[in-house]
């Protein structure tokens, strides 16, 4: 049961390229794998800890007020993150800039709050949003990767392709990221059928 | 689950509280690092707009830093200087370093800002902040949307509250600065 939620997040129900949620940051920040890995550390830290506390306190929350309720606690962690990447990792902060507290309103993490964790059990809402979270960080490193090698043609910051490899810049633009974002989803419709 | 007026009101209130109270602990946890991040930035900008500084001094005055730039012979060439004001959504944080006679802008740095991506974000850009290099402060300095001409900035299309506010700001630290100075 546990390892099959893992797995929804991971491949079956992918966020990004079936849910299709979260287009946002996955769009603008893929610019670079590694600006792509640190966004997704951050959504799996604030996925994992909300839906472990909207889950523990759902009895106590009223019907009325539960997005609103949800979104204070998505909040706090996001602006927990933001803190923690402006005092230790200062360069990674500036590069993500607005993206961070754009994190609250990131559906993902409100989505699988209503359509999960106000439904299950904690243990089972923390391996459906670990699964998520998880699906999450390897979509956008696979899209940052991507783009940064052919726009770049670098990885992580290393140059991995050989000098007569002009870069499409195209690639890091936004328009890169619609490109790549599409065929993904398009291989991975194509691998489901 | 309970349907109350009262109860929801009163489970709302908790759960802002104890956000907000765990939010203030760690945000004091991480004070201290982040006003030496923001001083390191600072120190990084100065060396990328004044070349020849070599050495820097911080001076307190009235509570406010003043950073003094020395070349390598000791001589005091210009004064940095940080300044904040309201943006379009957050407030922006720019410091900037002027000669030591205060006519001209030896260049400007976004400390912190949180502009809009894509559009007011884009006064971190090169082709923005290279505007103020070598600019004439005699006077303040205008922000135009036309071909900028002495002592004036074009703003960023689609973006002048953020590019006014930079404007500002600059403007404003600039007179405080010379205040402080006794200029």
């Amino acid at each position: 049961m546990k390892l099959k939620i893992l797995k929804e997040g991971l491949w079956k129900n992918h966020p990004i390229f079936r849910q299709l949620l979260g287009m946002c940051p996955t769009l603008a920040v893929t610019t670079s794998s590694l600006n792509g890995l640190a966004m997704g550390l951050a959504v799996i830290f604030v996925l994992t800890f909300s839906s472990l506390v909207v889950s523990s306190i759902k009895r106590f929350v009223p019907q009325n007020v539960r997005i609103a309720v949800y979104t204070i606690i998505i909040a706090t962690f996001v602006t927990i993150v933001d803190i923690f990447f402006r005092a230790f990792l200062p360069p990674i902060s500036k590069a993500l800039g607005p993206y961070v507290p754009l994190i609250i309103v990131n559906c993902i993490i409100l989505g699988r709050c209503e359509a999960f964790a106000s439904r299950n059990s904690v243990i089972l809402s923390f391996f459906d949003a670990l699964g998520m979270g998880l699906g999450f960080l390897w979509g956008l490193f696979v899209l940052g990767s991507i783009r940064e090698i052919l726009g770049k043609g670098t990885i992580l910051g290393f140059k991995i392709l050989p000098d007569f490899y002009t870069p499409m810049v195209i690639m890091v633009l936004p328009a890169g990221a619609f490109l790549v974002l599409g065929i993904l989803a398009g291989i991975m419709n194509r691998l489901e059928k | 689950m309970r349907e109350n007026k009262f109860w929801s009101v009163l489970v709302l209130t908790l759960i802002s509280s104890i956000c907000g109270f765990s939010l203030a602990w760690v945000f004091s946890l991480a004070k201290d690092k982040i006003e030496e991040n923001q001083k390191k930035s600072i120190k990084r900008a100065v060396y990328n707009l004044c070349s020849d500084c070599e050495k820097i001094e911080e001076r307190a005055i009235q509570g406010k830093i003043i950073y003094c730039l020395y070349d390598k012979k000791n001589n005091l060439i210009g004064y940095g200087f940080c300044s904040d004001g309201q943006g379009y959504q957050e407030k922006i944080k720019v410091f900037f370093v002027v000669d030591k006679d205060m006519k001209k802008l030896k260049g400007i740095e976004i400390i912190e800002s949180k502009e809009t991506p894509g559009l007011g974000a884009r006064i971190n850009e090169d082709f923005f902040k290279n505007q103020f290099k070598n600019l004439s402060i005699k006077l303040p300095i205008k922000c135009v949307k036309h071909k900028p001409s002495e002592g004036e900035i074009q703003a960023i299309t689609s973006a002048t509250i953020s590019s006014k506010a930079v404007v500002n700001i600059v403007n404003e630290g600039i007179k405080e600065l010379k205040n402080l100075l006794g200029k």
